[in-house]
């Protein structure tokens, strides 16, 4: 029976001091744990479904409108991060060389120098340290953009207006995340590769440079391309469905707009990782 | 002079839009009902108020009526057809018919003043040649050209709205929902609404002269009392209609007693364009 007013009752970021006591018990602790990340999965998937269904189905639709969308996303998570990318790759160089040439001149094994290049920064850490820039630079942007969008009643007005709010918000989003990790991780990774031989060079390593990038040519395979494509891409739309879900799945208050951004990005890392650990498995299958 | 003097065109057949038996729930909270069951009718032409206070869930039956959300049982029919049923496409055209200035605008904050307006001719027809000179018209309409290249940030809530009155009217619906357009505005502003309100009534040259079908809601239906031709109150999760302008002397509705009792504000009478 209804009684009047109802007031949904809501928890502020405080409430666990006012309540004087953490979780009741671990059993309690770990279930809800356990549940909400099920319902976010299942969030997720379903988002992720009807984004690619919307981004099929309305392939050169409103194209004046979403065009320069896409575009400005691909600006904004790829080219303005180039900067901060070329820093990233001077230093991942640094860090793999530095610390393999002490460990490998040692044992006398410098010829490895372009092989171990390949199989740490061209398969692993580029793309995944590619994401996570992206991911912390323009995807938490996303997350308060679409959930303040959101909170505003833009959604509304778009569907008001018989615009897919998926169609403007999300689509160019994802498709500019994807582009722009893709376009950023093959930057990242030149970058470190060249960058690598500068420390080796400067640690006065005995290679010359044809030497290092023969190596590397010997240990690249076709499958390795195809690979880092597939992986930058399925990160860069990963990270976007997460974030755009974040921002606009649920109707949001202005307040709750961190919070949904705090889940979006611990989401968004473990998401990485498991795409990462996927490529890996396929990897080693496959090589 | 008043526009809405004239008398209601006879009655198609096909009814702008009806509802039979809807409940309406808060846009944010689909569990929550705001209005049961709601059993309304608007004729093409007609211009109706719907009143009421605060949180009686009067942008919850505009957004239900422009089709925003889906009502959870009942008949909502738009000129006869469902809105809501089937694939979003096939309805694209329909939807299209009808349009709802929100309450405040609720613009697209990234866009420039002129980009919300220019956005759903974008969107539905590409860049075509008479877009520019419509989206002047537009612009004009709302008296706000020196602002066109302004974020809606710039400008205060009020002006935002009227943004939002010409993004509505850019594609010509034939049906215009206005969620409280009169709350917060000063004299000169409201003013300005309830002149256009009247032309839109009476067809303006910015639609080519059709008249529109209107319903606008509000919490005080003085400014309305001489303007719309059908009344309705929203009161304890209740529509309630009203009927025509002369029903309202001696209605034993208690709550239009109070929408209509304060003193009389000192509202400027609009000349008519």
């Amino acid at each position: 029976m209804r009684t009047g007013i109802v007031v949904p009752p809501e928890e502020s970021d405080t409430a666990f001091f006012w309540k004087g006591s953490l979780a009741r018990g671990y059993f309690r602790f770990f279930g809800r744990l356990l549940v909400r990340f099920i319902l976010s999965v299942h969030g997720i998937g379903a988002f992720a479904l009807i984004t690619f269904g919307v981004m099929l189905s309305k392939i050169g639709v409103a194209t004046a409108v979403v065009r320069p969308l896409t575009l400005l996303q691909i600006a904004r998570s790829g080219l303005r991060l180039l900067p901060l990318a070329s820093f990233l790759a001077l230093a991942l160089g640094l860090i793999v060389i530095g610390q393999t040439v002490s460990v490998l001149s040692r044992v006398g094994a410098n010829d490895l120098l372009g092989t171990i290049m390949v199989a740490t920064v061209v398969r692993e850490l580029g793309p995944l340290l590619t994401a996570l820039l992206v991911l912390c630079r323009a995807g938490t942007a996303t997350v308060v953009e679409l959930g303040t969008a959101r909170a505003t009643g833009e959604v509304e007005a778009l569907e008001v207006l018989g615009i897919d709010p998926i169609h403007y918000f999300v689509v160019p989003r994802v498709i500019g995340m994807a582009v722009g990790i893709f376009a950023l991780t093959v930057y990242l990774i030149i970058g470190a590769l060249l960058s690598g031989y500068l420390w080796a060079f400067l640690q006065d390593v005995p290679l010359s440079p044809g030497d290092y990038f023969s190596q590397m040519a010997a240990a690249l395979t076709g499958l390795d391309f195809v690979l880092l494509g597939a992986k930058s891409i399925a990160f860069g739309c990963g990270i976007a469905v997460v974030m755009c879900y974040h921002g606009l799945a649920q109707p949001l208050s202005l307040g709750e707009v961190s919070r949904a951004t705090v889940r979006a990005v611990s989401q968004s890392i473990v998401l990485c990782v498991l795409i990462e650990m996927f490529f890996i498995i396929v990897y080693l299958l496959a090589g | 002079m008043i526009s809405s003097s004239t008398p209601t065109p006879a009655s198609p057949a096909v009814p702008a839009f009806e509802m039979r038996n809807v409940p309406v729930t808060a846009l944010r909270d689909a569990s929550i009902v705001v209005l049961e069951q709601v059993n309304w009718t608007v004729e093409v032409g007609d211009f109706w108020a719907v009143a009421g206070l605060l949180r009686s869930g009067k942008s919850d039956l505009m957004a239900l009526a422009a089709g925003i959300s889906r009502p959870a049982r009942g008949v909502h029919h738009l000129f006869g057809q469902e809105l809501i049923a089937g694939y979003e496409y096939e309805r694209l055209a329909l939807r299209l018919r009808i349009g709802l200035v929100f309450d405040g605008g609720q613009l697209l904050n990234h866009l420039t003043l002129e980009e919300n307006i220019a956005l759903p001719l974008l969107y539905h027809r590409g860049v075509t040649p008479e877009i520019s000179a419509r989206l002047a018209a537009l612009m004009e309409l709302t008296g706000l050209e020196p602002w066109a290249s302004s974020l809606p940030s710039a400008v205060n809530r009020n002006w935002q709205q009227r943004i939002g009155l010409a993004r509505a009217l850019a594609l010509k619906p034939e049906i215009l929902l206005l969620d409280n357009p009169l709350t917060g505005l000063d004299p000169r502003d409201a003013g300005w609404w309830l002149e256009i309100v009247d032309s839109l009534a009476a067809g303006h040259p910015i639609m080519d002269g059709k008249p529109l079908t209107l319903v606008v809601t509000g919490d005080d239906l003085r400014p309305w009392r001489q303007r719309a031709r059908q009344f309705a109150v929203l009161r304890n999760q209740q529509f309630i209609p009203l009927g025509q302008r002369d029903h309202l002397d001696g209605h034993s509705e208690p709550l239009l007693r109070e929408l209509l009792s304060l003193e009389a504000r000192s509202l400027p009478r609009p000349t008519q364009t």
